[in-house]
């Protein structure tokens, strides 16, 4: 048989298959990854148990936030942007005020015996508060534990908290632990 | 003159296409790799709200959207211009929120229902009236890890 050069394949409809492809792709797909604010939501209660121990006073933080979208932290008015220092300020306690929360001892890996503070967090809000202002009052509150506890990982492990080991994470949030409590809805100031 | 005039050859030179599917390829991946699926089309519309202390969510099969917002504008003289919850494709009631969850759930691997995560994505100028409606209801369906869907804030402090 006579020698027969190999044919080479028409590749010249390549391009228009992976440019419909392509198309395809842009059409179908968005670009954003989803982010967001992660929290838990407590179980729900049948009734109101009723022997509750009572929390003390100095050991509650509160947030309300009305209609108006306007700020109450312990009984005075704020603005959003001191909400951070003044809850770290709270959860810490540096200088073991009276008026800020008591403290535990508590036995914690790779810190030793460390005190760690009683406070909640507690956050309310008006059914017309708009979203984003409960989102960032969320956001600061958070950013407050974020960065106590950025600020621990660092002292002692050199580190951000994001990049420690899981045990470590685990021993940092037992010190600082995120206790937010959402009370019950109901309508503050109403119509 | 004339005699020594190079022959050219008549109409203009094709350009060689021969790296263009190569070219087109390699978008193709970038596109594929960077984006994801579109779920589902939003009836609903959502101007995201903004964050700084964000956690992305990973897991996508971990995760069930519900999408409040004020109607599509094709939408409104049907469902009026107050803020209404989307689930799947389809416009819903607060009643309607437990049954979906139990049925997103059913769908999820055993191993995976514990750890389902709802993502509420609202529009920033919903009043909070209707989430805290819906944090309700997803309390007594037992799906307790709930993400705020926010998108980066840029701002220096």
């Amino acid at each position: 048989m006579a020698k027969r050069e190999v044919q080479e394949v028409n590749a010249g409809s390549m391009a228009d298959i992976a440019f419909l492809l392509l198309i395809f792709f842009l059409v179908t797909t968005t670009m954003d990854t989803d982010t967001g604010i992660a929290t838990l939501l407590p179980p729900p209660v049948e009734e109101e148990p009723e022997d509750t121990p009572p929390v003390k006073e100095r050991n509650v933080f509160t947030v309300l936030i009305n209609s108006q979208n306007q700020l109450l932290v312990e009984g005075k008015p704020m603005e959003i942007r001191d909400l951070t220092e003044a809850a770290k300020e709270f959860i810490v306690n540096p200088l073991d005020d009276e008026n800020l929360p008591e403290k535990n001892t508590k036995e914690v890996e790779f810190f030793g015996t460390v005190e760690i503070g009683k406070g909640i967090i507690s956050l309310q809000n008006d059914r017309d508060t708009e979203y984003q202002t409960y989102l960032m009052v969320q956001n600061e509150l958070q950013r407050a534990i974020n960065e106590l506890r950025d600020d621990l990982s660092k002292k002692k492990f050199g580190k951000l908290y994001g990049e420690l080991e899981k045990e470590e994470q685990k021993a940092v949030r037992t010190i600082y632990p995120r206790k937010i409590s959402e009370a019950e809805p109901k309508n503050i100031g109403g119509k | 003159m004339a005699k020594f005039r190079k022959k050219k050859s008549g109409g203009q030179q094709a350009i060689n296409t021969a790296s263009l599917p190569d070219i087109v390829f390699m978008l193709l991946f970038f596109f594929m790799v960077s984006t994801t699926m579109k779920e589902v089309d939003l009836n609903v519309i959502v101007k995201p709200a903004q964050a700084t202390e964000l956690v992305k969510l990973e897991k996508k099969e971990l995760v069930t959207f519900i999408y409040v917002g004020i109607p599509a504008k094709k939408y409104q003289s049907l469902y009026g211009s107050e803020p209404r919850i989307q689930l799947n494709d389809q416009f819903s009631t607060v009643a309607d929120i437990q049954s979906y969850i139990a049925q997103s759930r059913d769908n999820m691997s055993e191993a995976n229902q514990s750890k389902m995560i709802v993502s509420i994505k609202a529009d920033k100028e919903c009043p909070m009236g209707i989430i805290t409606d819906i944090k309700q209801a997803l309390r007594k369906a037992a799906a307790l890890k709930l993400n705020y869907s926010a998108a980066e804030l840029m701002q220096d402090r």
